[in-house]
């Protein structure tokens, strides 16, 4: 499903020149419960935001259900970002005066879709992850479980295959952390791909495969820590 | 993105970023009213001198008789021209394409009386079309001469509203009687008061009109002092000259193409000339104004580069959440045409509320009586509409383009 082959990334700012990955070789299958760790700088929310077609790579291929990610236009990006792949972001990254209501229905409305069913979806995705009495809160008046949840929530509107997860605990106390975790084994349970960046070595040890990454290349690809 | 949330997100920035909206919409709306104040000036100008300059006729040509200067037939150059009354009914023969013609003997310092006011006025001779020609439309109550008058060589006369104002004060005039050189004549009609921007031979408002045979009658004129004539369209007016020319030039024997042998005043093509500076002075003010409100448009500019730089993140979650750039795009374009809308609206009312409340102040002053007041037309709605469009696209129109250039990985990191 996801195929990256000698991607590599480099970063200019000014005439500095910085390799955030030096040749990845990755691959997911539909359904995978996969967690990427390692150091910091070592490449791992650079990977994520190419897997989720945030960013492109500077070099190397990158094939998402067998098309080539390299040849799609801006557009085709955005549709896949709406469509294919669900983003959780360690800061949660809510828009700070919508409701859980209207964070939800976001990508539901850049997909398009008619009024009745995003309403019926919105409800339908935030009774999911146990939040059907906020709909109407702002995020400021949501402790930080809660936002992460409408978070979740909102990657999930469109029915993505893939969740992506960057230290979506980090912000959280271990108790918050917990149920978080426990709503992506179920996402999992139900069939979805979910790769979780972590520093957490609990997090990890529950997922079916761990990514081990080091300045810029997979150093171990497999169960062992 | 639902519209609520547009709105939300306008209300939310507008309170973050009081002070600065409010002065760039102070500044919107001041543009707005002074470019529609101004062009409001234009167009109050432009009717108030348009219609001093119809005052004195519309499409009319004023001529009278000059000297040859080519040899025609025989005929050695110098000889002069002169004009006669049965002219004006050979030119209506000649060239019916012309809409009237007419024509006038003059005289000044003519003694005109009543009871104990003597005076020295002018006195003219016309036909009766100079009612609609020359505008000599008379007051409720009164008439201009008519055919009849011509026919039988009446001893009516017809004045000017200043000349009656010396002879009978506010005392009604028609039906009284005034004595021209000891000779009876009866008041007939008082002149409307009209505002004149040229004229020729003295003031309307000064003369004494009689019927054109009375007056030959009465002092013996042979020669017309000048004829007038009108033309259905302007566009007529040259073409139409010629064939005057071509007329009069097989009676008189003059070359038709010597415009020496004629003087003419074509207010027509004075009216163009004059239409043509009105114009001018339009676009100037129009320029003026549009320049004031291009500081506004910047001020509009600057807010939104200001907006999209405090929503760098807010940029970034959409396009992770799957917004495509032409959304983004639109998004902060319509934020730039609210405030333009806005601002634009608060201007053009307050211009609407000031030219209505000039209008109301009664302000008796020459100036005013050249100038007129200041008029908000359709066309000067639509055209600050207009521009207060283009305005508010080009403002959010660049700022957007960056909003939409956004890297959404760098944007998502922006503190």
């Amino acid at each position: 499903m996801i195929d990256l082959k000698d991607v590599e990334k480099t970063y200019v700012t000014g005439t500095v020149e910085f390799k955030a990955l030096k040749g990845i070789n990755f691959r997911a299958e539909k359904g995978e419960y996969i967690s990427v760790v390692g150091p910091s700088g070592s490449g791992k929310s650079t990977l994520m935001n190419i897997i989720g077609c945030l960013d492109v790579p500077t070099a190397g291929e990158y094939y998402l259900e067998g098309r080539p990610v390299i040849e799609m236009t801006s557009n085709q990006l955005a549709d896949i970002r709406n469509r294919k792949v669900g983003f959780v972001f360690q800061a949660f990254n809510l828009l700070p005066y919508a409701t859980s209501f209207e964070n939800v229905e976001v990508p539901l409305l850049f997909a398009k879709l008619n009024g009745r069913y995003r309403r019926r979806r919105v409800l339908e995705v935030l009774a999911q992850v146990g939040l059907a009495d906020k709909v109407n809160n702002k995020p400021t008046e949501l402790s930080g479980g809660e936002m992460q949840r409408v978070a979740i929530a909102r990657a999930l509107a469109n029915e993505p295959d893939i969740i992506l997860a960057d230290e979506p605990t980090g912000n959280l106390d271990s108790a918050s952390g917990g149920e978080i975790v426990r709503i992506f084994d179920e996402l999992n349970k139900l069939g979805k791909t979910i790769i979780i960046i972590t520093h957490d070595v609990n997090i990890a040890s529950r997922t079916d495969r761990i990514v081990k990454l080091k300045d810029g290349l997979v150093e171990s690809n497999g169960n062992m820590l | 993105m639902k519209l609520s949330i547009i709105y939300n997100v306008f209300v939310r920035d507008f309170r973050k970023q009081k002070k600065r909206i409010t002065l760039t919409l102070v500044a919107l709306g001041w543009g707005t009213v002074s470019i529609m104040l101004l062009l409001g000036f234009g167009e109050g100008l432009h009717r108030q001198l348009n219609g001093q300059r119809k005052g004195m006729g519309e499409n009319i040509i004023v001529m009278w008789g000059g000297e040859s200067s080519i040899a025609y037939q025989g005929m050695g150059k110098g000889r002069p021209i002169y004009l006669q009354q049965e002219d004006i009914e050979y030119l209506k023969r000649k060239v019916p394409q012309l809409k009237e013609v007419g024509g006038e003997f003059s005289r000044w310092g003519v003694r005109v009386e009543r009871d104990t006011i003597v005076l020295q006025e002018h006195v003219i001779g016309t036909t009766p079309n100079y009612r609609d020609m020359r505008n000599y439309v008379p007051q409720m109550g009164g008439r201009m001469i008519n055919d009849r008058d011509v026919q039988l060589r009446r001893r009516v006369a017809f004045l000017g509203w200043e000349l009656k104002e010396r002879l009978f004060g506010a005392e009604d005039a028609v039906g009284r009687q005034v004595m021209v050189n000891s000779v009876p004549f009866t008041v007939i009609g008082v002149m409307k008061e009209k505002r004149v921007m040229g004229n020729y031979s003295g003031m309307d408002r000064d003369k004494l009109t009689m019927p054109i045979t009375t007056f030959e009658t009465m002092f013996g004129h042979r020669y017309l002092n000048n004829m007038v004539y009108q033309v259905h369209v302007p566009e007529d007016a040259a073409v139409l000259e010629e064939k005057v020319f071509e007329a009069l030039g097989a009676k008189y024997k003059f070359d038709p193409t010597d415009d020496r042998a004629l003087m003419i005043w074509d207010t027509v093509a004075t009216a163009e000339a004059f239409d043509n500076i009105l114009i001018g002075i339009k676009m100037f003010l129009g320029i003026i104004g549009g320049l004031t409100l291009l500081i506004a448009g910047v001020g509009v500019a600057n807010i939104m580069y200001v907006s999209i730089k405090e929503r760098t993140r807010e940029i970034g979650i959409k396009m992770a959440m799957g917004a495509r750039k032409s959304y983004i795009l639109v998004q902060f374009l319509i934020e730039a045409l609210i405030i333009t809308f806005f601002g634009g609206f608060g201007g053009m009312a307050i211009s609407y509320i000031l030219t209505e409340a000039f209008k109301r102040v009664p302000i008796e002053s020459d100036v005013m009586e050249m100038m007129g007041r200041p008029t908000i037309s359709l066309e000067i709605g639509i055209t600050v509409v207009l521009i207060l469009g283009i305005m508010g696209v080009l403002s959010g129109l660049f700022p957007a383009m960056r909003a939409a250039s956004v890297n959404p990985v760098e944007s998502l990191r922006y503190e």
